[in-house]
């Protein structure tokens, strides 16, 4: 499908929503992890508001393709991008990780539909995607499976296991994407286990690799679609992303991987989220 | 004297009873829920011989899936297969699934509540000359603590085969558990088997104790029975397969019966099947207990006779331990 320049726009204005609703939650919550979730707000809104095929008043539906959360200590995004897609209330976002919250502080797939999973500790999700994409390939379905992983979980070994086993099954349905930002908790990922070059693992692993910003939603659709075509090989996009994306004080900082912002900070960042865009603050301001 | 109701072996006493590892029954099982289910497919860890899931691979090549060494992966594709509608049934020794693959298991399979089979082969010390690293003896203690979780310890090969086909028809996962050695088929065709469900293999009129026993042992304990009559000790033997969820009704059943019981497995005592009886018992009904299993120390090399005797888990170690507690 061809993109326009408005589409685009639209999905890059979906992106700033996301993110103001990020910083709210995560004020909200007063704990979670903030500089991760706002970094692949762009990719989310990609994957929300155009890549999927998905119904958010039927969570359950056969057809639809299913995005695993690896790293699901990043699901504040995830939450808002199913929450602006119309899967809840976007006010229900104010609940993460509260007492009675459907929205845990890792996502739980009994306790919120269209989560697909559930996970949190780190490096299972390749492999839960890739035992979906293994199903629905052995029944003949055309869904396709998605893993959004980071890139501080790469060190996982189970990682490892999960990507020989898509390369043996040439696991063509599943496309993984690693927002690859550098960080992790105790810091920068080179200094606390060097994952370069990660790109040329996947390839040793019998992956498809593509390299693509991930805060540029066309490129980054273009490679999804890239993906959809390679029928040989299990596709992987490592998707350079900037931790913190939209709040220039906090952008590449590893501190904030898992804290949020205070309420003062909160009403700063997003105040710096609509000065970049010029907008008019409103009710979180 | 023999439950009749539980439709025993004849030989169930006899020295040249037939012999099959519960492995066995797990080959036989998974392809009967194999045909029964096309949903159903096995996984395993580049250990499909001595699992047995070969025996499923020759039937069903296409729903065989080779995981190479790599339980973790398996533990957490296995819930993947699960969430899009397939029942795996996944295979390696105990002391790696789920004694490697435990947080995957816990995260992926029981918090996600998912329908996956976990097979937990060479279970015990009765592994044998493999030695410590692969006798497992920790798992019914892992995997009785999981929310979600139904554990089971089959008696036999034949009891196996229909806790193989129980759990296909389970909704949420299940851990068997599974010995190499041959031990007595005691069991038969007509043997009731149902999750959830103890057994009373053996019954005195006004029993002094009750040994109540989980996985082949049971066949151990009803010997021991057998030989506790000939000294004049009256015991009745509870077959208890199904660790969780226990049978509540029968372990305290036999309790107020017997007033004493002792429990017996091939496991940690801490933490096991005795703990699980023992917990019970100190809030429902508290009556004298002893725990047979290991005790607090690793296995080691040896035949699985030499072992079980070693680990005072053979029926001559279970007389005395019977003796001892009876008549102190």
């Amino acid at each position: 499908m061809t993109l326009t320049s408005t589409d685009v726009a639209l999905l890059e204005k979906k992106a700033e929503a996301i993110r103001e609703t990020i910083i709210a939650m995560l004020v909200a919550a007063g704990s979670g992890h903030t500089a991760g979730s706002l970094g692949m707000a762009d990719i989310f809104a990609a994957f929300y508001f155009h890549i999927l095929k998905h119904d958010p008043k039927r969570p359950e539906w056969e057809g639809r393709d299913r995005l695993i959360l690896s790293n699901g200590h990043t699901c504040p995004v995830r939450y808002a991008a199913m929450a602006h897609a119309g899967y809840f209330p976007i006010a229900e976002c104010l609940t993460l990780r509260a007492f009675g919250s459907r929205l845990q502080g890792h996502p739980e797939r009994l306790r919120l539909p269209g989560l697909e999973t559930t996970s949190g500790p780190l490096g299972e999700g390749l492999s839960q995607a890739s035992g979906i994409a293994y199903a629905l390939r052995m029944d003949g379905k055309q869904n396709r499976v998605y893993c959004v992983m980071g890139d501080g979980e790469q060190e996982e070994g189970n990682i490892w296991e999960a990507a020989l086993f898509a390369g043996k099954y040439k696991l063509h349905n599943l496309t993984a994407i690693m927002d690859r930002n550098n960080i992790q908790i105790d810091g920068m990922t080179e200094d606390v286990m060097p994952l370069e070059s990660v790109a040329d693992k996947y390839r040793a692993f019998n992956w498809h690799v593509l390299e693509v910003n991930g805060h540029d939603i066309r490129a980054f659709i273009t490679a999804v679609e890239e993906a959809a075509v390679i029928y040989e090989k299990p596709t992987i996009i490592i998707a350079h992303t900037i931790p913190g994306r939209g709040v220039p004080e906090i952008e590449f900082d590893y501190h904030w991987h898992g804290k949020p912002p205070t309420k003062e900070e909160g009403a700063r960042f997003l105040k710096e989220l609509r000065t970049a865009r010029g907008k008019v603050p409103h009710e979180y301001a | 004297m023999l439950n009749q109701d539980a439709h025993l072996s004849e030989k169930t006493f006899a020295d040249d009873i037939a012999t099959a590892a519960t492995r066995d029954g797990f080959g036989v099982g998974a392809i009967e829920a194999g045909k029964a289910d096309a949903h159903v497919v096995v996984l395993c860890a580049d250990l499909k011989e001595s699992t047995r899931a070969e025996e499923f691979e020759k039937v069903f090549p296409d729903r065989f899936i080779e995981m190479g060494v790599s339980e973790q992966n398996m533990a957490a594709l296995s819930a993947g297969m699960a969430l899009a509608g397939k029942k795996p049934f996944i295979a390696s020794y105990a002391a790696f699934n789920p004694g490697r693959n435990y947080e995957q298991i816990r995260t992926t399979i029981a918090l996600n509540r998912v329908g996956v089979v976990i097979c937990g082969m060479h279970a015990g010390v009765s592994v044998g000359p493999d030695g410590a690293t692969h006798q497992m003896l920790e798992d019914i203690g892992l995997m009785r603590m999981l929310p979600h979780m139904t554990v089971i310890a089959p008696g036999d090969a034949g009891e196996a085969r229909k806790a193989v086909l129980a759990a296909a028809s389970a909704e949420g996962p299940v851990y068997i558990r599974f010995g190499r050695a041959p031990t007595p088929v005691y069991t038969t065709s007509e043997t009731p088997f149902q999750i959830g469900k103890a057994l009373v293999l053996y019954d005195s009129e006004k029993p002094d104790i009750a040994l109540l026993a989980t996985g082949a042992l049971s066949h151990t304990a009803l010997l021991a029975a057998g030989s506790l009559a000939e000294d004049g000790i009256a015991a009745t033997v509870l077959h208890v397969p199904t660790i969780k969820p226990l049978d509540t009704e029968a372990v305290l059943g036999a309790a107020r019966r017997a007033g004493r019981v002792l429990t017996v497995e091939e496991h940690q005592i801490a933490g096991g099947f005795g703990s699980a009886v023992a917990e019970l018992l100190a809030e429902k009904h508290p009556v004298p207990i002893k725990r047979l299993g290991v005790n607090d120390e690793f296995g080691q090399s040896g035949t699985p006779n030499e072992l079980l005797s070693h680990y005072g888990l053979d029926r001559r170690s279970l007389c005395d331990a019977v003796r001892a507690f009876v008549r102190p």
